[in-house]
């Protein structure tokens, strides 16, 4: 073990934790374990999750994070932590002690930040824990019940795996049941008031479908699937369950990875730099704060992005500019005010709509790039034309926004129990393979026809996965 | 202030629960599936064929890949310069982001899963032969000498491997230290009445939380100890003198011999193309037979109007011209074989290659020789090789042979170098689809 003891963690934790609440960060209790590499990496296979449900793909990961860690094409993260509470990290036991401290601190923000932002209110942490153990055992019995085994469960976990994105993404928007969904169809049916309908037509009354399955295009398409196709075993509907549940709880690290990694670093600098660390350790600690937070060439990482942000938008509260208090007046709240109420309301997409600065994009060169050929070609860069431009793009890339939106139109679609899917298509083609592979995930899964209706270099295109396999044909 | 909690490592407890085995292990057989899909591909790849069976192959494979409705090559994206990024700059290479970038990259486009898998040829030959065997050929005497025992168990030991333990016997070997030791207990009890009266007490104690649990009590029965009846299950592990392994030994079998006689036809007709072809097909039917005899000897011969015998180099290399008589190889064959592989110690492979352009007044004397050679064969196969189009304006063999009817006679035709693995396949398990 590297000169350290855990008794030296946990003198360093009691400074750190001062720094915590000096700050006013509100953090769920916390738990640490050391843990060695070997772990680590399967703590990353499974996201974190030790008593995850078995599927080949975790084997998948953790063999190719294995290979990359040791061929040294990649590092292992300092730290793992997991949105629960109490709050669980993983250290790792051949660690220097620097980084030890280093990585309690970026893990109280991390910490601070699942209880805090909203988009964590729907994961319930407390049971987070119990909750994929409970999967886990559910998908172990199926596995173990003769009836079904191992290849049974795979088929559908492979073909839900896939889908589990698709789904509504702002989970703070209520879903409407059946039943408000009927009551919002009929009211919208009525004709809105009008304060002048003596001089206008009253327009015609168009009765609502209320027949229609799905009343409105349907996100969920797992959930949907669920519901509504009638031949899926009991154990073939708990598996598409324990699936979403899982998205459920992750998408809100998907659409937060850039804010929560940059509030993390931010945090662990602030802390680091507060707690007086001796000279070799604090030499040690900026060189490691430096490896990971340094730009990315050509990329985006998002812990250099994120702290920019923060530590930018704390600067414009504390020490405004004399053009930024024209602009915008004198600042009625600290720096840090700001920020902790930010990390409480925003997500990736607000966040950087609302905080990253032309001058910000300028300063970290940010630029957008098309694919031209073979090649990859710059296409706009943050100067005064183009910056909008780039922060659009940036903007939609992030988070959720890499994967397409597709909704269910109709399950019934011909009267033949076919399923018309959606892509709200926004100048991004589907990727044609992948499109195949998963329509026909969808097509296992519904058991019938499957259409989806997209755009392919400008055209109209239905895709159709049916017992006759994949076609693609293009509308006039 | 919050509360902080630090675990220590534990590496015994690490070490015991590799979560992830079984998910590896899944995932290993799904590549292996891979590749048995693919095997065609991999053995029309050139560079496998005449190579020693230790050497690593890179074999493409497409990844176990997991499929989402992912963005396509016209998407855009958003990247970081060094502070002189320029519109028209080139960045990177279409469709090839998202891999290697790792989790920083603002994951927006489909990684490529395409890998590169290392297997020893010698592993290769095995996923491919995994669903062929021999056909079963009414040769009994050469049966026996061919009989496979590799191992043979041999009694029972203390160590071993893990898939040689033997639960039933580990157990009864716990149950009967389990019993020793009770009575052991018991004899020192007796020897020190005081330790044994707070022994009692103790028991006593727990014992009333065991009637709590009632069922510990049931459990403690069903493990066949009722020594005391208000004794408490107590933790009794398994040691490792319990384990008891099974204790196999490789056994030396007989020899068993087999000669491949790969026969070509090297006339001015057999251009590369149809050598290499040829050339896959003996490799395949050469590493299959390795992977069932001991020990194989094989043999070359070339023929145009005469047949010789020739080393592997000259076979596969030498152009020749001329004629075709189909007979002088199978003749040289059957001398070959009379003079050095007696049909009664070797199992005998013929297999030969032509473009099947032979010279008219050889065909009856080339059906009888193959006659007499199917007749000391275990099997006995013609290949013709008409690379695509050419069928319609050569001759074929294939329908002289047809007259030639013989259980061990096959005949295969092969087109384009996709082709052989199929017809290598058609042709092993012929027989089996008879049975």
């Amino acid at each position: 073990m590297p000169g350290w003891s855990l008794d030296d963690l946990a003198y360093w934790d009691a400074k750190i934790r001062a720094q915590v609440d000096a700050l006013g960060l509100d953090c769920y209790p916390q738990e640490f374990e050391l843990c060695n590499h070997s772990d680590m990496l399967a703590y990353m296979a499974y996201s974190g999750i030790p008593s995850h449900y078995p599927h080949w793909s975790y084997g998948k990961a953790f063999e190719k994070l294995k290979t990359l860690y040791e061929y040294g094409l990649s590092g292992l993260p300092y730290e793992m932590v997991i949105n629960s509470n109490p709050a669980l990290a993983y250290l790792m036991r051949d660690n220097s002690l620097c980084l030890q401290v280093l990585t309690i601190a970026h893990v109280y923000g991390h910490n601070d930040f699942f209880k805090n932002n909203f988009t964590f209110k729907s994961t319930r942490a407390e049971f987070t824990i119990g909750t994929f153990k409970a999967h886990a055992e559910r998908v172990r019995a199926y596995t173990e019940d003769p009836s079904i085994g191992a290849d049974k469960v795979e088929n559908i976990l492979d073909a839900a795996h896939a889908l589990s994105l698709q789904r509504r993404r702002n989970l703070a928007v209520k879903k409407l049941s059946p039943e408000e969904e009927r009551q919002e169809m009929l009211r919208n049916a009525q004709a809105a008031h009008d304060p002048f309908k003596s001089i206008h037509r009253r327009p015609d009354y168009v009765e609502p479908d209320l027949q229609k399955a799905p009343l409105s295009p349907e996100p969920d398409i797992l959930l949907f699937i669920r519901d509504h196709n009638p031949y899926l075993a009991n154990w073939e509907r708990d598996l598409l369950t324990v699936v979403d549940e899982e998205a459920r709880y992750f998408i809100p690290q998907i659409e937060t990875k850039i804010m929560n990694e940059g509030w993390a670093s931010w945090v662990h600098r602030e802390i680091l730099n507060a707690i007086e660390l001796p000279q070799d350790l604090h030499l040690e600690f900026l060189v490691r704060h430096n490896q990971v937070v340094r730009p990315t060439p050509g990329g985006i990482n998002p812990y250099h992005l994120g702290l920019k942000i923060w530590t930018d938008l704390k600067r414009r509260f504390d020490e405004p500019t004399p053009e930024e208090i024209r602009e915008h007046g004198t600042p009625a709240k600290t720096g840090m005010q700001k920020l902790l109420e930010v990390r409480e309301t925003d997500r990736d997409q607000s966040f950087l709509r609302r905080f990253l600065t032309e001058e910000l994009m300028r300063e970290m060169d940010l630029f957008e790039y098309e694919p031209k050929g073979d090649d990859l070609v710059i296409s706009k860069v943050a100067d005064e034309q183009g910056w909008r431009a780039v922060k659009e793009q940036l903007i939609r890339s992030v988070g959720m926004g890499g994967i397409p939106v597709i909704r269910i139109e109709d399950a019934d679609f011909g009267h033949k129990r076919t399923l018309y899917l959606m892509h709200d298509h926004d100048g991004r083609d589907l990727q044609l393979e992948n499109g195949e592979k998963t329509l026909g995930y969808v097509y296992r899964l519904w058991g019938r026809e499957v259409v989806l209706e997209t755009v392919l270099a400008g055209k109209r295109t239905l895709l159709t996965f049916n017992d006759r396999g994949f076609s693609a044909k293009t509308l006039k | 202030m919050v509360d902080t909690i630090f675990r220590p490592f534990r590496s015994s407890e690490a070490e015991r629960s590799d979560r992830s085995a079984g998910d590896r292990l899944r995932h290993r057989q799904k590549i292996r599936e891979s590749i048995r899909e693919n095997i065609a591909d991999i053995i029309a790849e050139e560079s496998i064929i005449g190579k020693s069976r230790d050497r690593v192959i890179k074999v493409p494979i497409r990844g176990i890949r997991e499929y989402r409705f992912v963005y396509g090559d016209n998407t855009p994206g958003v990247g970081q310069g060094d502070g002189d990024s320029q519109p028209g700059q080139v960045v990177g290479k279409n469709g090839q982001e998202g891999e290697g970038q790792g989790e920083d990259k603002a994951g927006d486009r489909p990684g490529v899963d395409y890998y590169e898998t290392d297997v020893t040829l010698e592993e290769l030959i095995d996923i491919m032969f995994e669903d062929l065997d021999l056909p079963d050929l009414e040769r009994k005497a050469l049966r026996q000498l061919e009989a496979p025992r590799s191992s043979k168990r041999r009694g029972y030991r203390q160590v071993g491997i893990r898939i040689r333990l033997d639960k039933h016997r580990t157990v009864k070997s716990r149950i009967k230290r389990r019993f020793a030791a009770e009575r052991r207990r018991r004899a020192a009890d007796e020897a020190n009445p005081i330790d044994a009266a707070r022994d009692a007490a103790l028991e006593a104690a727990t014992g009333a939380a065991a009637l709590a649990a009632p069922g510990d009590a049931e459990a403690a029965d069903e493990d066949g100890i009722h020594a005391t009846p208000a004794q408490p299950a107590r933790r009794f592990p398994f040691h490792v003198d319990d384990l008891v392994y099974r204790h196999v030994t490789t056994q030396m079998r007989r020899e068993s011999n087999a000669v491949v006689i790969c026969i070509m036809d090297t006339s001015g007709s057999m251009d590369t193309m149809k050598k290499y072809l040829a050339r896959s097909f003996f490799f395949l039917l050469y590493q299959f037979i390795c992977t069932k005899y001991r020990s194989v000897e094989i043999v070359f011969i070339s023929h145009h109007t005469e047949a010789n015998e020739v080393s592997e180099d000259e076979f596969f290399h030498k152009g020749e011209s001329g004629g075709t008589f189909i007979s002088s190889g199978y003749q040289k064959a059957l001398d070959i074989v009379a003079e050095r592989y007696h049909p009664s110690l070797w199992n005998v492979y013929a297999f030969h290659c032509s473009d099947g352009d032979n010279f008219d007044s050889d065909n009856t004397a080339a059906l009888r020789a193959a006659h007499e050679l199917a007749d000391i064969c275990n099997l006995f196969g013609y290949g013709e090789i008409k690379p695509l189009g050419s069928r319609y304006y050569e001759s074929s063999m294939l329908n002289i042979f047809r007259r030639l009817d013989a259980d061990n006679f096959q005949t295969v035709l092969i087109e384009r170098k996709e082709d052989i693995w199929p017809s290598f396949k058609a042709f092993l398990a012929k027989d089996k689809q008879q049975d």
